[in-house]
């Protein structure tokens, strides 16, 4: 089902996407998770525009959860707003599930406004998604992979 | 003592939109205080129905998470600036 907060489109380099993906099998058998800097429109949304894909730290070191740690974010929020960006999204990854949230993330998802991406590994080939999460429910949003 | 507070984007929305806000304060506490009764919709952000930090949230004191200082009870200096961090997490 489209519901009307499944957007924008996530809008990538293949740069970012390859720190992303590439962060996700660097941290196997552990989950990785990364967070997502980008500008925000000027009414404060997401405009879909990353830039840049900032590995973090897992400081659960498990390989079915994860929690980006704080002095991680703490650098991220600094260099975002250096920059007059903000914090626009996380990553993590599904080391052996399908590329969805699950019901733990649904319920620690903290920020509407986000987009959630998890990258599955379950498979040969990595499969990248993207979401927004709002009060419990989920909308997958568009991915598009700029090859410059 | 003026200490700047840094909000995430998430907590915005009951602080008039403001990235930061300028509170007056002795202690983390204080300062929570002061910044909870100009806005209000921030409490249930960041303390529990003790009084204590939400478990959440994370607070730093320039590099310093909080809960490894003297948490509500750290002391604060003119100038200092308080993050305040949704903590973030999941998992398959």
């Amino acid at each position: 089902m489209t519901r009307r907060f499944a957007q924008p489109t996530l809008r990538l380099t293949e740069s970012q996407y390859a720190t992303i993906v590439g962060n996700c099998y660097d941290g196997l058998p552990d989950e990785s998770c990364g967070l997502l800097l980008g500008p925000l429109s000027a009414g404060g949304q997401s405009t879909g525009l990353v830039s840049e894909a900032r590995p973090c730290r897992n400081v659960d070191a498990s390989a079915v959860t994860y929690t980006v740690d704080p002095r991680d974010m703490l650098a991220a929020m600094r260099a975002a707003e250096a920059r007059g960006d903000e914090i626009v999204g996380v990553w993590h990854s599904h080391t052996h599930t399908e590329p969805y949230p699950s019901p733990t993330d649904v319920r620690q998802a903290v920020d509407p406004g986000w987009m959630y991406v998890i990258v599955s590994l379950r498979d040969q080939v990595p499969m990248l998604r993207s979401y927004r999460i709002r009060a419990g429910e989920i909308a997958e949003v568009a991915v598009e992979l700029d090859r410059g | 003592m003026a200490v700047e507070i840094k909000l995430p984007t998430l907590l915005r929305a009951q602080a008039d939109g403001q990235a930061s806000v300028s509170v007056d304060g002795a202690t983390v506490g204080d300062v929570f205080s002061a910044l909870v009764e100009r806005y209000p919709g921030l409490r249930g952000n960041l303390l529990d129905d003790s009084g204590s930090l939400h478990k959440f949230v994370n607070v730093y004191k320039d590099d310093d998470d909080i809960r490894y200082l003297d948490g509500l009870e750290t002391k604060l200096s003119d100038g200092d600036v308080l993050s305040i961090l949704p903590a973030v997490a999941g998992g398959a």
